[in-house]
């Protein structure tokens, strides 16, 4: 009897731990996105969205910024999704027998963990010392490096999904094999390969580390990609870390657009893989 | 005939339309490769004069005057080590409880919801873990947990070196601490993945023969899904060495070695991220980027090594 007792509670006292692991990772969640709320939103008015980002002891807002931000995040992705989608398509459509597919897959899966600070490191080797200076398309290279790992993976998991019976059917009507990718196996996995590309997206949008040494940063607006633009990471980076009040609101303003916009991408692009009725896996 | 010569000619366009097709994303996917390849030229041209110039010792010496322009890795690479090592010992465990909770005891309803919530947990980004960490984890680790380390554990007296010094809020336990709730979300949705591979049988015939819910978790279903667990926690390593942002914030940027976890250090990464752009002397760039290198070889070693214990796992259960 003693043993059974000591088994039982061995038991509930291991299951109690496993109910307590997650309520405190949940409890992380819910603690960050609460000091977000309750130091960021004081730090949310029309200033923050028209205005560009202030000298210390003046007010201001973060327009440079966000605008830095969308631009360098878009060029990223329209150079790093379209890389993405052809090699995801190698490994899913062509690669099968492909000696070389298994090696693409795991040193794709490596990148994507990789640390992107040597990301901005390669970049910075490759673009800023032979054009001379720092600039906003150094910067957005180097989320597409970033980006370029993700849609491999997605594209090639969702054109997977797509049942061979569907591209079979085509072949019988004889299409030729680029035709069947690009009008069969696309069109069946569209939700999921723009699930693959806004979690992309997601991804790089918060990256602060390889813009450090690309994009750097700049106090005023620009819209030139061959100039040092004004990003929302490296801002709220420079801007947490300084002694001055007004900064540190508008750092923790920058902090909650950046993570609730990241939050909202990943949740709607886990929303519309699920509508497609296939997992994200990410 | 003309219909046949049509035939032939289309057939002959769309051949070449689908050569060119399948080159272009031959291409791309041996792009990938070449990244990898080009990321590591790139890196060892760049730090070339630093381990030139400095040779093996950079590894062991830790003097890092760039005024007198003599460098040597020792204290960011074993911050590095350090920090990652914390980040597990706080996020293996709790990892896998989560694990355990989301595939053998939570109702299935609530499943997804949960998990969904932890993996969250990963989206957001690192640069919003430092600033949470310097201004509402350290003010807490000052007040409130580095005191009671140093009054209890400091005490001590084989590890009471670890705790000892005032307490800054800021520092390589900090650190280690953020690092470990980064790395939570990839440990645990590996780990459920994983043990959802686990046969009902299996289960089953250990429950039909007595077993409590936690026998079968250890007995049956870590046994079964070994390979995989251990991938990934390293995968989480891997993430946990490379990590700059949240670090960086919190780690307090002292080139100095200290015994004690609660003084202030600095991994490779924090140091890149606080130094680089600000190192104009050539030597001093050199030795930057050598360190940037020793932390890429080191992830590549840990995150192959997890891929590959993955791949391991899935070629077994055949899923």
């Amino acid at each position: 009897m003693t043993r059974y007792r000591r088994r039982r509670l061995a038991n509930s006292m291991l299951l109690a731990f496993a109910l307590g692991a997650t309520v405190i990772g949940l409890f992380w969640l819910v603690a960050i996105l609460a000091t977000l709320l309750f130091n960021g939103l004081t730090a949310i008015n029309l200033a923050l969205f028209v205005e560009t980002t202030p000298p210390p002891g003046s007010a201001g807002g973060l327009a440079n910024a966000i605008v830095g931000s969308v631009i360098m995040t878009g060029v990223g992705v329209l150079i790093g999704a379209p890389v993405g989608l052809l090699a995801g398509t190698f490994l899913a459509e062509y690669g099968h027998y492909s000696r070389i597919s298994p090696i693409v897959r795991f040193i794709n899966d490596v990148l994507l963990s990789a640390p992107s600070i040597i990301v901005g490191l390669f970049v910075y080797q490759l673009m800023v010392i032979r054009m001379g200076h720092f600039s906003a398309i150094a910067g957005a290279v180097s989320l597409a490096i970033i980006v370029i790992p993700v849609v491999v993976r997605t594209t090639e998991d969702m054109l997977n999904l797509v049942p061979n019976s569907l591209r079979e059917a085509a072949f019988a009507l004889g299409a030729p094999k680029w035709k069947v990718v690009v009008m069969v196996s696309y069109r069946a996995a569209v939700q999921g390969l723009v699930t693959g590309i806004l979690l992309a997206i997601a991804r790089i949008s918060g990256e602060t580390a390889p813009l450090l040494f690309t994009a750097l940063n700049n106090q005023f607006w620009s819209l030139n990609l061959d100039a040092p633009m004004a990003n929302l990471p490296v801002v709220i980076f420079q801007f947490a870390l300084s002694p001055y009040e007004d900064w540190q609101r508008l750092a923790w303003g920058g902090a909650l657009l950046i993570t609730f916009a990241i939050l909202g991408l990943n949740i709607g692009a886990r929303a519309l893989a699920a509508r497609g009725g296939m997992r994200t896996g990410a | 005939m003309a219909d046949f010569a049509l035939t032939r000619r289309f057939a002959g366009r769309s051949s070449i339309a689908d050569a060119a097709f399948k080159a272009s994303t031959w291409c791309f996917a041996v792009l990938v490769l070449v990244l990898l390849g080009a990321v590591i030229i790139a890196l060892i041209d760049g730090a070339l004069m630093a381990l030139e110039r400095f040779g093996p010792s950079f590894v062991i010496t830790e003097t890092w005057n760039p005024v007198r322009e003599t460098f040597g890795g020792r204290a960011p690479m074993l911050g590095t080590l350090i920090t990652s090592a914390i980040a597990m010992l706080f996020g293996i465990p709790i990892s896998f409880g989560i694990a355990v909770f989301l595939t053998q005891l939570c109702p299935v309803w609530a499943r997804r919801p949960l998990g969904v919530g932890i993996e969250l947990l990963a989206g957001i980004p690192s640069i919003i873990y430092g600033i949470w960490g310097l201004f509402v984890l350290a003010p807490y680790m000052q007040a409130h947990v580095q005191p009671l380390l140093i009054d209890t554990l400091g005490a001590l007296p084989l590890i009471g070196p670890l705790f000892a010094g005032p307490p800054l809020g800021i520092g390589m336990l900090t650190a280690g601490f953020i690092l470990g709730i980064m790395v939570l979300p990839f440990i645990a949705s590996i780990m459920r993945d994983v043990f959802d591979t686990v046969p009902s049988m299996l289960k089953e015939s250990a429950y039909g023969l007595g077993a409590t819910t936690w026998e079968v978790v250890w007995n049956v279903v870590l046994p079964y899904t070994r390979v995989g667990v251990v991938g990934g926690i390293m995968l989480g390593l891997g993430r946990a060495l490379g990590e700059t942002m949240a670090v960086t914030f919190v780690i307090g940027n002292a080139h100095h070695l200290s015994v004690s976890l609660l003084a202030p250090g600095t991994t490779i990464s924090a140091a890149l991220a606080n130094e680089f752009t600000e190192a104009v002397e050539d030597i001093y760039q050199s030795s930057l980027i050598a360190l940037g290198l020793i932390l890429f070889v080191i992830t590549l070693i840990v995150l192959s090594a997890a891929k590959y214990m993955l791949i391991r796992l899935q070629s077994r259960t055949g899923t």
